[in-house]
């Protein structure tokens, strides 16, 4: 949670920082990158266009699972290693709710499609806030007082149940529901096009993320969520509960899962071990943008998605698909070697 | 004490029986069993539950590697998430050095079972493990070096990265820059078989053991031996200075760095012997198998080993030998053979041996819930996590 801000660095500050060799190092293979995608544009406009809006797609959603970890991380000094699968095992659910309770079957009207929509959501959403908060009470609650790694442990441990219950439920095949929405254009310019099923993703996603922000910032419950971050025991003595507040960080977290569930449902395919990777990737997005720091988490969200799809998409030296994992982890490794604190910097008692 | 007239020689070889006695006589019949197991796999009613020795080859390279693992989580107190990328290490050093990958050379040493104009580099295996552990030593100080300044959590996952990133580079790594060096998704197959040569069969040691009537046997001892050595090295490095400052460094980074431990250093030696075991073990087991596939190395193996840990006990090297076993039999086959047993005598049709992961998943949590200290408790390690640590970093003296 941004709520340790650092003073300003100034003009100053900036040039002492300059001269250092890895930052030096850091900013060059940034320009590299940079000129990369310059080039690439000047090549093909149109394409550098359309993958660019499957990154900003891709990273929305990358974004909502990041804001979980980033939520827990702040609150807990905890990695939800969960999480991720927590995410999966939500996009399989709301396969069922969508295709066996709704029955929303091919080619639904609008209206009916939107319902369905909010209902999964309503519906998802809810049960696991719910989960979130009994697997915070169940597995990570004995061990709060316990060193470091003993919660992180047991995460590993929880994150493996998670996967296979939605094993022994779903089986190994791949559910999708990228036929719901229709794939039709919303706009189409200079060769440029935007389909409805990705706007579905930002339409979902930009009230989502202005929901949590007047939570986090507005409400009662989120002001005692950043006092508890910032200090526990303090928090205690200005009479916040702070088990409550826990258990309602995890349950927000937990929704937040549920709508990337469903919204990566919407796009892509996912079977029960599609957490992993992908709360992987959306961990090293809440790290790039400073773990703890939510709109850091967006940030870091949105650059991932860019450099997966820039990755996959353009034509002109990439390193494709079979790379994507390595770049992502790359970044990870690089990013918490030489600037724990991230791009919007959070310092955490990790980093320095 | 209490026999005063006792020489020193005396007292030291009662206090060897002690500490040895139990050892010698579980490694006296684990080198037994190849002859017993037809016996026991007689038995009624439990005789199915026995491992073949195939399995116990593959239980004991585990343990090895839990046994490997169990200095850079137990001992030094660093998650690693991906000790996967050591046992990939070693697989592929034997990969390279003792196969026909690199059809370019004609390279023979001390290898056997391979005509003397076979293509590509064959080492003999013996020479391959060493390597296997040192270049597998090269890798975990070239992990460890950037990333053992950070701490606890930051350092698991990073650990993870590596773990993901180098198996993915050994299935892309068919075509670095126009060469095979991995031979990608296909892995590398076969390698050449262990053995002493014909040199010194007269000694009674095998020539080959692929080709000999008893390889499996042939190879559990060589396993066998190998768990012993990583078992005594471990043990040995717990009470040498080294091993007093990872403990040190465990339970207070801040006071252990007051004392004048070079904490980078440190926990680089942890990191570097722990991967040498691993490269070893993966380098061996890959010989066994006859094969480095990039499939096998994924994260739930990291997790696998992890939980072996756990369930054995962090820092209790026989903890974990015990943990390591058991984990190891139920993946080689106890929960087929477990499965099988449920499914013929209930009807249910249910397969343990699917869910694995999960199970492995569930023992970490009960384990880290109820007895985080594992089957055999370390007595420091129990009190570490009774009475807590002090583990906020220390920021200064982390960049020595």
């Amino acid at each position: 949670m941004a709520a340790r801000t650092e003073p300003d660095p100034g003009p100053a500050g900036l040039a002492a920082r300059l001269p250092s060799p890895s930052s030096a190092l850091g900013l060059l293979l940034v320009a590299l990158v940079l000129a990369w995608l310059a080039v690439n544009f000047v090549k093909s406009p149109s394409n550098w266009t359309e993958v660019f809006l499957i990154g900003l797609t891709n990273g929305a959603v990358y974004g909502l699972v990041a804001l979980g970890y980033t939520l827990v991380y702040g609150i807990l000094q905890l990695i939800n290693f969960a999480h991720g699968d927590l995410f999966a095992l939500s996009g399989l659910v709301a396969f069922t709710i969508l295709n066996s309770v709704l029955d929303i079957g091919s080619n639904p009207s609008t209206l009916v499609l939107i319902g369905g929509i909010v209902a999964t959501l309503l519906i998802t959403m809810t049960f696991f806030a719910g989960a979130n908060a009994l697997i915070e009470l169940v597995a990570y609650r004995r061990l709060r007082n316990a060193p470091r790694l003993a919660p992180l442990i047991t995460a590993v441990g929880v994150s493996f149940i998670i996967q296979n219950i939605g094993l022994a439920v779903y089986g190994v095949s791949f559910r999708s529901a990228s036929d719901l929405v229709p794939h039709t254009n919303v706009f189409s310019i200079a060769g440029v096009s935007y389909q409805w099923n990705k706007l579905t993703v930002i339409l979902v996603t930009v009230p989502i993320l202005l929901l949590l922000t007047w939570f986090v910032t507005s409400t009662r419950q989120g002001k005692s969520m950043r006092a508890t971050a910032q200090d526990r025991e303090a928090a205690a003595m200005m009479g916040i509960n702070v088990n409550r507040t826990i258990s309602i960080t995890f349950a927000v977290a937990g929704s937040l899962a549920a709508v990337a569930g469903l919204l990566f449902l919407l796009q892509f395919n996912m079977r029960y071990d599609t957490g992993f990777q992908l709360g992987l990737i959306a961990f090293t997005a809440a790290v790039l943008g400073g773990i703890g720091n939510l709109p850091g988490a967006v940030l870091g969200a949105l650059v991932i998605g860019f450099i997966q799809a820039f990755n996959e998409g353009l034509s002109w030296h990439t390193p494709g698909s079979d790379w994507t994992q390595s770049i992502v982890f790359g970044i990870l490794i690089l990013i918490l070697v030489f600037r724990p604190e991230g791009l919007l910097g959070e310092r955490t008692a990790e980093g320095q | 004490m209490s026999a005063p007239r006792r020489g020193p020689s005396n007292e030291r070889l009662e206090r060897f029986a002690r500490q040895w006695g139990l050892v010698l006589a579980v490694v006296a019949l684990g080198f037994l069993y190849p002859t017993y197991v037809g016996w026991l796999k007689g038995l009624p009613l439990v005789g199915d539950y026995f491992p073949t020795v195939g399995s116990m080859v593959i239980m004991t390279v585990f343990t090895m590697m839990a046994v490997g693992l169990n200095i850079v989580v137990g001992y030094a107190g660093l998650l690693d998430l991906g000790y996967v990328a050591f046992y990939a290490a070693g697989a592929y050093t034997a990969a390279w050095l003792a196969s026909q990958q690199f059809e370019q050379v004609t390279f023979h040493f001390g290898s056997v079972g391979v005509a003397p104009t076979l293509s590509g580099i064959h080492l003999s295996i013996w020479l391959v493990l060493l390597i296997a552990g040192l270049f597998t030593t090269i890798v975990g100080i070239l992990i460890g070096l950037p990333t053992l300044r950070l701490r606890g959590d930051y350092l698991a996952i990073v650990t993870l990265g590596f773990g993901e990133i180098i198996p993915q580079f050994v299935r892309n790594g068919d075509n670095v820059g126009g060469f095979d060096l991995t031979h990608g998704t296909f892995g590398i197959s076969p390698i050449d078989s262990p053995g002493f040569g014909s040199g010194l069969s007269s000694l009674g040691l095998p020539d080959n053991y692929r080709q000999s009537f008893e390889a499996e046997r042939l190879f559990f001892y060589t396993a066998l031996a190998l768990l012993l050595v990583t078992v005594i090295c471990s043990v040995r490095l717990r009470d040498s200075r080294l091993g007093r400052a990872w403990i040190a460094i465990r339970e207070d980074e801040t006071a252990a760095a007051a004392m004048g431990i070079p904490l980078m250093r440190t926990k680089t030696w942890a990191y570097a012997l722990g991967a040498f075991f691993g490269g070893v073990a993966g380098a061996f087991y890959a010989s066994f198998k006859s094969g480095a596939f990039p499939a096998d190395f994924y994260f739930n193996i990291s997790v696998f080993l992890l939980c072996m840990v756990i369930l054995g006990g962090m820092g209790s090297v026989w903890g974990v030998v015990i943990g390591g076993m058991l984990l190891g039999y139920l993946n080689a086959e106890g929960l087929a053979t477990i499965g099988s047993k449920l499914s013929s005598s209930t009807g249910i049709d249910f397969e343990p041996s699917k869910y694995q992961f999960g199970i492995y998943g569930l023992i970490i949590v009960v384990m880290m819930l109820f007895r985080p200290t594992g089957l055999v408790s370390e007595r420091r390690r129990k009190l570490e996590l009774e009475e807590g640590v002090h583990d906020e970093p220390l920021y200064a003296s982390q960049r020595e």
